[in-house]
């Protein structure tokens, strides 16, 4: 047998004459992180939207160091300043309180309880949709029709209804959100395991001998990857929004801790005085869903090699 | 088509069972005792297990939810706890609000998205067409709550061109219908905000995907005009995916009304489910969740339906 079969190596023996090098090196593909990166950079609205959400992640993250006050500690005289009173850029609150501050702190509670969900929630989905897609029959019938159930519900209103039975606080507002998202995620994973499932490349795999376990972990599920990655960043928009509507309700984060849609709902009582309260963080709300839904937009153009120019 | 019909219609009662479900377990997720809520903390013992054993709570969970299915089917969803009447008396009426507030902002939804997405598909790159996108990009991400309070602030505070809150005017002798509507304007553009932008965004997107096709061309080529072109053929074509993104619409107007419902204090399910929520009532919660979630999945396969029904491949496939 192994002399019918010499190894490949001994094939083709390595030709003196040329560099072997030189010859990879003139041919060498770009590494798919640098097609990639060609592709997104070449789309302009997209890459000005990564800034935007890099600029926020950023203030989100160094917030303790550039907050220039204390986002729960108001001043009295100053209540409902207007935007530019001297050393308040963007105004003060009902309490006192800078909305500045408050705007770069709330940032990091609107921005972990969207991400969060969402890299959990495509995780498990992930994990059901490749299990359902890939073994079919009980499994396909007991995890998708489970899901169709949770899939049924209007979307705000599961999220109202679980948030508000579990009571206030992050943990039930990032639980309420994962459990939203998991049914269409789940869906994307699914389509892309059946798809993926049938193609050629996984029957010659399986000729080849390759166990059930490789195929799912190292042919179906970096095929997966892609469309659920591209869906799962479209989403994170959304569910800024709606965790920002949760805690507007008072389902969510228990204040004083500011967050986006808590900030909303305390310029409420101030309307036709001070109408800045809620417009500012309305305003934070919609750049940074937008730049999140934009960038999705450009991840999947550039993702996707019929859609690459 | 019949078959069709009767595969989908099928099909959705495990899906509505299985909403009966987590609905009535979603219920039993709450932590605390439900019968000591009800009777104090000074309760004593044996006081405890008379009312639990009459309200049927010392049975197991599968008796508790058939039971409970039962009534619902019948349409009695118990007694509100904070208000001590029938639930379905207190959910009926405000269904039918949030029914009316739903269509008034399908109205605005199918006039502006239609519009807009018809306009801007058929003039790809004009002035009109990158405006209206950028908008609706906009709008698309606008959180339908802070929109509300814009609109407040602007139209009904400052300008005073409408009511603020409320759905009749209080001082009012009679309920009439110009009142209604002229309450409803607000909140029905607030409700309407997102969707008309995705609707503005599919139809344009349909529509140019149907004008390059070969079809089309031999249709100019023909010498149609263009407005015959795009109502009496491109429109037809490009109907089946709007009709669909317009059904699942419906059932996203419904559950995001519950926001302007809140900022508008208009008497629907929404406000229903929120104050409820608030007072822990929860069989009116549990009620209007029901309820809510049933009809949007009947909408759903209503939009299924009719999709199939213009469109002969997919009820084939």
């Amino acid at each position: 047998m192994s002399l019918a079969n010499p190894p490949l190596n001994e094939a083709a023996p390595a030709r003196a004459d040329v560099d072997p090098t030189a010859e990879q090196r003139m041919f060498r593909r770009p590494s798919e992180w640098r097609i990639f990166w060609e592709a997104f950079s070449q789309d302009r609205l997209a890459v000005t939207a990564a800034a935007v959400i890099a600029l926020v992640c950023l203030s989100a993250i160094l917030a303790p160091l550039i907050s220039p006050y204390d986002p729960t500690v108001g001043d009295n005289n100053l209540r409902l300043a207007p935007i530019g009173t001297p050393g308040h850029a963007l105004g003060l609150d009902g309490q006192g309180r800078d909305i500045l501050s408050r705007l770069i702190w709330g940032g990091r509670v609107s921005l972990v309880i969207a991400l969060l969900p969402v890299a959990v929630a495509t995780l498990l989905s992930v994990f059901l949709g490749l299990i359902a897609g890939f073994f079919g029959g009980t499994a396909d019938m007991l995890i998708m029709r489970t899901l169709d159930v949770f899939f049924a519900f209007p979307a705000v209103l599961l999220a109202v209804a679980i948030a508000g039975v579990l009571g206030p606080g992050m943990l039930n507002v990032m639980l309420s959100i994962t459990i939203v998202l998991v049914p269409y995620i789940a869906r994307v994973a699914y389509m892309a395991t059946v798809t993926v499932k049938n193609e050629l490349f996984v029957d010659q795999a399986r000729v080849c001998g390759a166990r059930p376990r490789q195929i799912l972990f190292h042919h179906i599920l970096p095929n997966t990857l892609s469309p659920v990655i591209v869906y799962a960043s479209t989403l994170v928009g959304i569910m800024i929004v709606l965790g920002a509507g949760l805690s507007f309700l008072g389902l969510g984060i228990t204040p004083p801790k500011p967050d986006w849609g808590i900030m909303c709902a305390d310029g409420r009582n101030f309307l036709s005085v001070a109408p800045h309260v809620s417009a500012v963080p309305g305003i934070a709300l919609i750049l940074v869903a937008m730049s999140f839904n934009i960038v999705g937009d450009g991840l999947r153009d550039a993702l996707d090699p019929k859609l690459r120019k | 088509m019949l078959r069709y019909l009767a595969y989908r219609v099928a099909s959705i009662l495990p899906v509505l069972l299985g909403v009966s479900i987590v609905v009535f377990f979603m219920m039993k997720l709450i932590p605390g005792d439900p019968v000591e809520a009800i009777l104090g903390p000074a309760a004593s013992t044996d006081k405890i297990e008379m009312v639990r054993r009459s309200l049927g709570l010392d049975r197991p969970f599968y008796v508790q939810y058939f039971r409970w299915l039962g009534k619902v089917l019948q349409g009695d969803f118990g007694v509100s706890i904070a208000v001590n009447v029938p639930v379905a008396q207190l959910v009926w009426p405000k269904f039918w609000n949030t029914v009316l507030l739903t269509a008034g902002s399908l109205v605005i939804c199918v006039v502006v998205g239609l519009g807009v997405g018809i306009v801007s598909g058929t003039r790809q790159y004009s002035w009109f067409d990158r405006i209206s996108m950028s908008l609706t990009l906009i709008v698309a991400n606008t959180p339908a709550f802070w929109l509300g309070l814009i609109l407040m602030v602007v139209l009904a505070l400052r300008l005073g061109w409408f009511p603020a809150t409320g759905m009749y005017s209080m001082r009012a002798a009679h309920v009439t219908i110009a009142d209604l509507l002229h309450h409803m304007v607000l909140p029905a553009i607030t409700t309407a905000s997102v969707s008309a932008a995705i609707i503005a965004r599919l139809v344009r997107s349909s529509f140019l995907d149907v004008i390059r096709k070969h079809y089309v061309t031999a249709l100019r080529a023909k010498g149609l005009s263009e407005r015959a072109i795009v109502f009496r053929h491109a429109l037809k074509n490009a109907l089946p995916p709007i009709i669909n993104i317009v059904g699942l619409q419906i059932g996203y107007l419904m559950g995001g009304a519950l926001f302007t419902e809140v900022v508008f204090s208009w008497p629907g399910i929404g406000l229903q489910i929120y104050s409820s929520i608030v007072a822990r009532d929860l069989p009116v919660v549990q009620a209007a969740v029901l309820v809510t979630t049933f009809v949007f999945v009947l909408v759903n396969l209503g939009t299924d339906i009719v999709v199939a029904a213009l469109d002969p491949r997919i009820r084939r496939s």
